[in-house]
């Protein structure tokens, strides 16, 4: 058999990849409390979106819910930013300082681990380039993560970061960047260009024209010829040697579909003509409009993502298909009759113009524009509530006068799970195989859990297999599994008493202690167990833990 | 906003109910004819079979190959002699010869024959059986009424319907379904449900409402009923007499028949069998004669079966793949991706029988006109037109609009019926 003769090869690979999983991540400390302070001056801009909640919870009627718990919010932060509960390790020394502002000070904290920068880096990327792994030749997504994810590390401007997407030249290895434009490339076809002014202006602009392809968009002004001109700016893509280059002879044609004529295209942008300088390649041209500080859908666009990768709810939805900016006039005879059907109402403030405007004025800094979100009110509520009208509900669901609930995304539920096997934290100090472990469980999990794609933001129930893969799957047992190393048999073995047995499942699973009527069922319980059988005692209390709606959602 | 949310709400009103009742309604399973519901089978020839070899020969000429063709026993129709067996049940069918496509790439070619809409970057279009299956609903089934045997790269999906109409995948039925059995005993499995209620219970303190909203009680009842169910034996050809098995083939797309037929029997919706390995770039010819030694007995056992056992007039069969395969044969003694003009089979369920519409060009002059780009066959059908048939079939609504989750007006087919095809 062929396959045979490449055996020696893939063993090869093999261990080239972990001795580069290795060395691509060395251990490193925990951030220093000097490294990973709060930015200063944060107050000011929480205050602005706290103001306008205040303001738009009154006009709207309603009661925003109570204040969660420090630990609940702690829990949503880690979820957010690393996609896992905190570890029993974390919740101690959380709980044990005392100063002021913890929360900030934790958020930074967070900030500055690299399990944040890769986990983000993932969301991020799965707007920019999606989840294809594509052709492995000529495109290589895990090169593109490493890179975006070095870019959050040294937290540099986020334009600086998207001009070098669309405009980079050079090779997918050397230039992870140029990855963005090559994951429209197809060995048969070529650059696809409509596929990539397409992505472009929903991954950075937050719209989608790529309906405009074939038809002028049903709600919105963008009309064929509007996104031909826009496709045009790829048009002078080619792929050499050297990888990707501009080729200034190159035209970009477009057959009529009526007298099914090739025409030649020229680039052009659909508003803004002024934003575009006259000077450079058309890649550059266009990163340059598109990044240009009045250019408002940029910030208004990755506003609103972060703002959904933090809730699991974007404040628009879905997360890239954003009205127009209010106010702006745009140029050009398309615009009568366009109304999204979410637009603001007259007079209103937009939420995406205040922390965009916000957040370019900070110097474009994503770090901060993620420590105003997670400071300001809204991410601080109760998800609960007294109301329960499902019509009001969901209004305050809508402004975000309650904290939404929305399931888990797969990569979440199996970073929570690894970590509740572990009482100390799992992060680049860990053991190397802990983070082998975690690499490779992770993916098969995900996997078979089903991958949300890039639509992950989408509102979505849990399927069955889901439901089946969490209360018999062998990862589930093994990670529940009493033995000596489990988190679950070092509590078996070393809870002084039934209470601390129950408190400290609780505390690793849900991040929280049981409620009363919870210890008052489980304690009982407990009494009858067996000391030799309190191994299954506590992989059964894990077990249903892990299945219950609470470890599945955030909230 | 969400429409499979509100969708699963009024499923889980009307499984509320079911609950109460005895799982497996045995009347239910047992009617024939008229009465009964329909469903449907989709046997997928994964990676785009040959229509030259399969239900569109041409012998003897430059594009024919060395298949060779036999009568069937509707007079005037010849298949390839590849299928012997076929050709004694074809007449229970309909032959489209005609089929046209733009999407000869396997992945978008599989999402048009799947979903009956070209892949659109914006949102996800539901498969043929998520349609049926949320459109025509069935509180008795206990597992899930949309089921995908022995995979392929692109099982069918529920798209905007929402992911709890994907298909439920089963790779092997005789290895077994993954995660249905309880990790520990039955004392144990009580013991850990009755303390998620409790633990559960406390969750939904204040959040009675939005944790409904959630169904993840309704996910997690259903999925306890499926481990427990008596349907699973829908699963246990074994249970077959050794006759009906041999006539299905040893194989494991004759065991996925098999399985399918007792599946729609027990009451699902809609199951989709899958035969890989019609890629045939190289070696066209060998590699279509293993092929069919695995689907002509299948798939004649199939409609024979289902014939036999009056379940065809309420069961519509489809077999079919994402592109046929070029006319012309190329160095490797293969053929590659041909979207326009190739074959399919479709059938009961009520439809009319023995139709075959539309035809190749039968003597090209030369290789060139074989493979000019514009070749169409004689009465040209578009997919969406065959979708719209089936659904109808179905008893769905097949041009009704929905809202998309982003609420976006979709219709289910954007075809018409084909009119021949139906009674």
């Amino acid at each position: 058999m062929r396959w045979k003769l490449l055996l020696p090869g893939g063993v090869l690979l093999a261990v080239i990849w972990l001795v580069s999983f290795v060395t691509n991540q060395p251990l490193k400390g925990i951030a220093t409390e000097e490294s990973a302070r709060p930015t200063a001056n944060l107050d000011e801009s929480v205050q602005k979106v706290n103001s306008f909640f205040a303001k738009r919870w009154a006009s709207e009627d309603l009661q925003p819910v109570p204040m969660a718990d420090e630990l609940t919010v702690l829990r949503r932060i880690t979820l957010a930013l690393m996609g896992t509960v905190p570890s029993l390790e974390e919740i101690r020394a959380f709980e044990q300082d005392s100063g002021p502002d913890r929360l900030q000070r934790w958020t930074a904290r967070f900030l500055h681990d690299r399990r944040y920068t890769e986990y983000f880096a993932e969301r991020l990327a799965r707007g920019f380039v999606g989840v294809e792994g594509g052709q492995f030749i000529v495109y290589r997504r895990d090169r593109f993560l490493n890179w975006l994810s070095g870019q959050l590390e040294a937290n540099r401007p986020y334009p600086e970061v998207v001009r070098e997407m669309i405009a980079g030249n050079g090779l997918w290895t050397d230039e992870p960047e140029v990855n963005f434009v090559m994951a429209g490339y197809d060995d048969g076809e070529g650059f696809d260009k409509n596929k990539l002014a397409g992505r472009a202006v929903r991954a950075f602009l937050g719209q989608r024209i790529d309906c405009a392809q074939c038809h002028d968009h049903p709600f919105d002004h963008w009309k064929q010829n509007e996104f031909a001109g826009l496709a045009a700016h790829f048009g002078q893509l080619k792929l050499s040697p050297v990888g990707v280059r501009e080729d200034g002879d190159l035209k970009f044609e477009v057959e009529d579909r009526n007298t099914l004529e090739k025409k030649v295209v020229e680039p052009a942008v659909p508003f803004g003509d002024e934003w575009e300088p006259a000077k450079g390649t058309r890649r550059e041209r266009l990163a340059a409009w598109v990044t240009h500080p009045e250019n408002r859908r940029l910030e208004r666009a990755i506003v609103n993502r972060v703002w959904g990768l933090l809730f699991g709810r974007s404040w628009i939805e879905p997360v890239d298909d954003l009205p127009d900016p209010p106010g702006e006039t745009i140029a050009g005879p398309n615009v009568e009759g366009a109304k999204h059907p979410k637009s603001l109402k007259a007079g209103e403030q937009d939420l995406l113009d205040l922390l965009g405007a916000d957040f370019r004025e900070h110097g474009y800094d994503l770090r901060r524009l993620i420590e105003v979100i997670l400071a300001s009110k809204p991410f601080l509520l109760e998800s609960k509530s007294e109301v329960e009208d499902s019509q009001r509900l969901d209004r305050m669901k809508e402004h975000f006068a309650i904290f939404p609930l929305t399931r888990l995304r797969p990569e979440q539920i199996i970073g929570s799970l690894l970590q509740a096997s572990s009482l100390t934290t799992i992060d680049q100090n860990s053991h190397l195989i802990s983070r082998f472990i975690k690499l490779t469980r992770s993916n098969d999990f995900v996997k078979e859990y089903g991958d949300l794609g890039e639509n992950e933001l989408e509102d979505r129930a849990g399927t069955i297999p889901q439901a089946l893969l969490r209360m018999n799957g062998n990862l589930v047992s093994e990670t529940i599994d009493a033995k000596p190393f489990t988190a679950s048999g070092r509590i078996s073995q070393m809870a002084p008493n039934d209470e601390t047995f129950v408190e400290l499942c609780y505390l690793v699973c849900l991040t929280r202690r049981p409620a009363a009527e919870e210890s008052n069922y489980f304690l009982p319980l407990l009494k009858q167990v067996r000391p030799n059988r309190r191994g299954q005692a506590v992989e059964d209390l894990y077990w249903t833990l892990f299945n219950s709606p609470e470890f599945a959602w955030n909230h | 906003m969400n429409l499979s949310r509100r969708d699963l709400l009024k499923a889980a009103f009307a499984s509320g109910l079911s609950v109460a009742l005895p799982g497996l309604d045995l009347r239910a399973a047992e009617r024939r004819g008229d009465e009964r519901q329909k469903s449907l089978i989709v046997i997928w020839l994964g990676g785009g079979a040959s229509q030259l070899e399969t239900w569109d020969p041409h012998p003897g000429t430059l594009i024919g190959g060395p298949t060779k063709s036999i009568k069937t026993k509707l007079p005037g129709l010849e298949i390839a002699d590849l299928y012997p067996r076929v050709a004694e049940q074809i007449h229970e069918l309909n032959v489209i010869r005609s089929l046209v496509s733009k999407e000869g790439d396997h992945e978008r070619g599989s999402y048009l024959l799947k979903t009956g809409y070209r892949p659109d970057p914006t949102l996800i279009h539901p498969s043929l059986g998520a349609i049926a299956s949320h459109e025509l609903p069935n509180d008795r089934v206990e597992i899930p009424s949309h089921i995908s045997l022995l995979g392929g790269q692109y099982p069918a999906r529920g798209g905007f319907l929402g992911e709890m109409f994907d298909a439920f995948k089963i790779y092997d039925p005789s290895n077994g379904i993954r995660n249905l059995k309880a990790r520990v005993g039955d004392d144990r499995q009580q013991q850990r449900l009755k303390a998620l209620d409790v633990v559960s219970k406390s969750f939904q303190a204040g959040r009675r409402v939005q944790v409904e909203n959630t169904l993840h009680q309704l996910t997690v009842e259903r999925a306890l009923r499926m481990m427990t169910s008596e349907q699973l034996k829908a699963f246990e050809i074994d249970q077959e007499p050794q006759a009906i098995r041999d006539a299905y083939g040893d194989t494991q797309f004759g065991h996925g028949c098999l399985a399918a037929r007792r599946l729609v029997e027990t009451g699902v919706r809609a199951v989709e069998v899958t035969l890989m390995g019609w890629d045939t770039h190289a070696n066209n010819f060998t590699g279509h004669e293993t092929q069919a030694k695995q689907l002509d007995p299948a798939l004649a056992a199939l409609i024979h079966d289902l014939k036999q056992r009056d379940l065809l007039a309420s069961t519509v069969v489809l077999c079919i793949g994402e592109f046929g395969r070029t006319p012309k044969i190329n160095r490797l003694e293969g053929r590659d991706h041909w979207p326009r003009g190739f074959s399919c089979l479709v059938g009961g369920g009520g439809l009319r029988s023995g139709v075959v519409i539309g035809e190749t060009d039968t003597e090209p002059q030369t290789e060139q006109d074989a493979n000019k780009s514009t070749a169409m066959p004689h009465d040209p059908i578009e997919v969406p037109d065959l979708f719209a048939t089936i659904l109808r079939q179905l008893g769905v609504e097949f041009d009704k609009e929905v809202l998309t989750p982003i609420g976006r007006p979709m219709k289910f087919s954007s075809g018409k019926p084909i009119e021949r095809l139906m009674t």
